[in-house]
């Protein structure tokens, strides 16, 4: 299984806008990728509804993980937009 | 003879066309219940739940701008692979397809709520979906306004502003409510379109889809199925009313040459164009909200000043009041975390609020003064919620080294009239906001209908304490103004003349109606007129006794 952390780079967290870019970047990957906050179960991050029930603020840490073929090159997709400040006018 | 119904005229005007129902609340679907199919059932869910997604994407695509946004957020929701998942495996269980909707959405909507503040709103939306589903799976009316694609006559029991973010100016050619009262969101929204509008109409909800109706919104009328006869009465009304307004143009004037500013109330830049178009002489209440609101922080200041500037410069010459942030609990911003109060209405709210958060105020303070510097208007800023002479101090304090031209107070607080005199000492102008006046005057709250009565602003006891402000601005030389409903109200719009106010701010549609009314009157007729009010012991006798004085009314149907 392969694993990715990382630290939530827009300011209001998985919400909103950086939350609905997210959700659709882990519609388009060929594996299911989970996402859980410490201490939490992990949820499908293709559902829009767990991911914001996460309540991810910015700045915390998020853990990634899928299995199967394509899961390492997801995660490293998935993760560096979840990095990224997805609130910035610029960001896609 | 055809039936009618009678209700209170709150946006005058005559129009002709079929009904219209806003669909009702959608039921809960009951538990257990036969089913034959269970595969169909989870079929049925899938099916719905893509219907609902696709609809609000084309909803979100004919509203654009941020309407856009929320409702492909929305459908997002809607085609939540977690949720169908869910909604099916209830259903294979053995459930009706929309009880296991409504179910599955229970399951999302307890992991919501337990989320914080801006998820509580997320939970509106996430309930919104669900109506939608579950009303579909049931083949019972959509929640929300309808869209048969024609013209039509809006009915509901009520309305709120939610369901009218999407309405389309060019489909509604009346609103019809069963509750409400004068002060409604009905009422506003009505006059900022310009359609006659009858509220607390009894029997409203239970008119026929598609039956034709004529609507009086002056004298609050509601004619099924109209004969000819009544049609051509209805015509007659309206081109006496529209020639009458057309004899009367420019600056607001009694028959005695008296000079009232006839001004408009504008939400955002987006307003003005029909307040030019009305002809009012510029904005007594701008409400600087809608920079503020749906966002996660504060606007930017030069963001702020082309919104004000965009204003300002439709009225060269005229004078733009800016009134700062309204907020509140009942209006909350994600900024601004008040934290849940009992009773939002009376709690920190409008000057209070933004009072302990001083860097929001002057932020768009400092926005105004930048707009304002070489605009072509007169700029006047004014707080909301103001209760004592020292919080008037206060807020003008903040404004003197900044280049605005008075620094005034919304009186809207029973507290700030009563003292008006030492409240008006501290500040340039007063604006009195009379809808919220009557909801602190007589502890009743404007968005709970069975109180529409106590809301209405004939009601003599809220014209004294409109009489005691504006002899308050008399003695000391001082404009007071009125920016609530009371002031679109052409026939009350004479009473307030009558009381001493200096000017009038409204939704721009009524602006002809008052000027040509106030053109067939003089100074001392307006004063005869407030005495009869102000003599009368109610809000019903009031309006009768100076509406019975006022005899032009019938031949121009208002």
């Amino acid at each position: 299984m392969a694993e990715r952390r990382v630290v939530i780079g827009s300011r209001v967290g998985l919400h909103a806008r950086p939350a609905a870019l997210f959700v659709q970047a882990a519609s388009k990957l060929p594996v299911r990728v989970l996402v859980a906050k410490e201490g939490t179960a992990p949820v499908d991050a293709r559902s829009i509804l767990s991911v914001l029930g996460l309540d991810v603020r910015g700045g915390q840490e998020i853990v990634l993980t899928a299995e199967g073929d394509g899961a390492e090159q997801a995660l490293e997709e998935l993760a560096a937009l979840a990095a990224k400040d997805l609130d910035a006018p610029d960001a896609g | 003879m055809p039936a009618e119904l009678q209700g209170v005229g709150v946006s005058a005007g005559v129009a002709v066309g079929p009904v219209a129902l806003v669909g009702g609340e959608v039921p809960v679907p009951p538990e257990g219940g036969e089913v034959a199919d269970p595969a169909a059932e989870a079929r049925a869910i899938v099916q719905a739940l893509e219907a609902v997604a696709a609809d609000l994407e084309e909803r979100g695509r004919a509203a654009g701008g941020e309407a856009q946004a929320v409702l492909e957020a929305q459908a997002m929701m809607a085609r939540d692979p977690g949720l169908a998942e869910q909604a099916e495996r209830l259903a294979r269980g053995g459930r009706t397809a929309a009880r296991a909707v409504y179910e599955a959405f229970g399951v999302y909507r307890k992991l919501l709520g337990g989320a914080g503040d801006y998820m509580a709103a997320r939970v509106a939306d996430l309930d919104d979906i669900r109506d939608r589903t579950v009303a579909r799976l049931l083949g019972v009316p959509m929640p929300g306004v309808p869209d048969p694609g024609h013209p039509f006559v809006l009915v509901a029991r009520d309305l709120a502003p939610a369901d009218t973010a999407t309405l389309r100016r060019d489909r509604v050619l009346a609103l019809i409510t069963e509750e409400g009262g004068p002060t409604s969101h009905t009422a506003i929204l009505a006059k900022s379109m310009g359609v006659p509008a009858v509220v607390a109409c009894a029997g409203a909800t239970g008119l026929a889809e598609g039956v034709r109706v004529l609507v009086d919104g002056g004298a609050g009328q509601v004619v099924v199925e109209p004969d000819q006869a009544r049609l051509d009465a209805a015509e007659t009304r309206a081109a006496a009313r529209q020639a009458a307004r057309a004899a009367f143009v420019g600056l607001g004037r009694t028959s005695d040459g008296h000079h009232v500013g006839l001004l408009a109330n504008v939400g955002g830049p987006g307003d003005v164009e029909a307040a030019v178009a009305a002809g009012a002489e510029g904005v007594g209440l701008f409400r600087s909200e809608f920079l503020f609101l749906d966002r996660a922080d504060p606007p930017p200041v030069a963001e702020q000043a082309a919104a004000y500037r965009a204003v300002f410069e439709a009225f060269p010459g005229g004078k733009v009041v800016v009134r700062t942030l309204d907020a509140g609990a009942d209006k909350p911003l994600a900024f601004l975390d008040l934290g849940d109060e009992p009773n939002p209405a009376l709690g920190v709210r409008g000057l209070r609020a933004v009072r302990r958060r001083p860097e929001l105020l002057s932020g768009q303070l400092d926005a105004i003064a930048q707009a304002a510097a070489g605009s072509p208007a007169e700029v006047w800023v004014m707080a909301p919620m103001v209760a004592t002479a020292e919080e008037a101090s206060w807020f003008c304090a903040q404004l003197r080294d900044r280049p605005v031209a008075k620094a005034g107070v919304m009186i809207e607080i029973p507290a700030a009239a009563l003292m008006a005199e030492a409240v008006l000492a501290e500040a340039d102008f007063a604006s009195l906001g009379t809808n919220d006046l009557a909801q602190y005057l007589f502890a009743a709250d404007r968005l709970v209908g069975a109180l529409a009565a106590l809301q209405s602003p004939w009601q003599p006891a809220l014209l004294k304490l409109v009489a005691a402000t504006a002899e308050a601005g008399l003695a000391l030389g001082k404009p007071v103004g009125v920016c609530g409903e009371a002031a679109g109200d052409p026939v009350l719009a004479l009473v307030l003349v009558g009381l001493g106010v200096t000017s009038l701010s409204m939704a721009p549609p009524s602006v002809g109606d008052v000027r040509m009314l106030l053109g067939r009157h003089s100074v001392d007729d307006c004063r005869r007129l407030a005495e009869l009010a102000l003599a009368a012991p109610d809000a019903a006798t009031a309006r009768a006794r100076v509406r019975g004085a006022t005899p032009v009314l019938g031949e121009l149907g208002l």
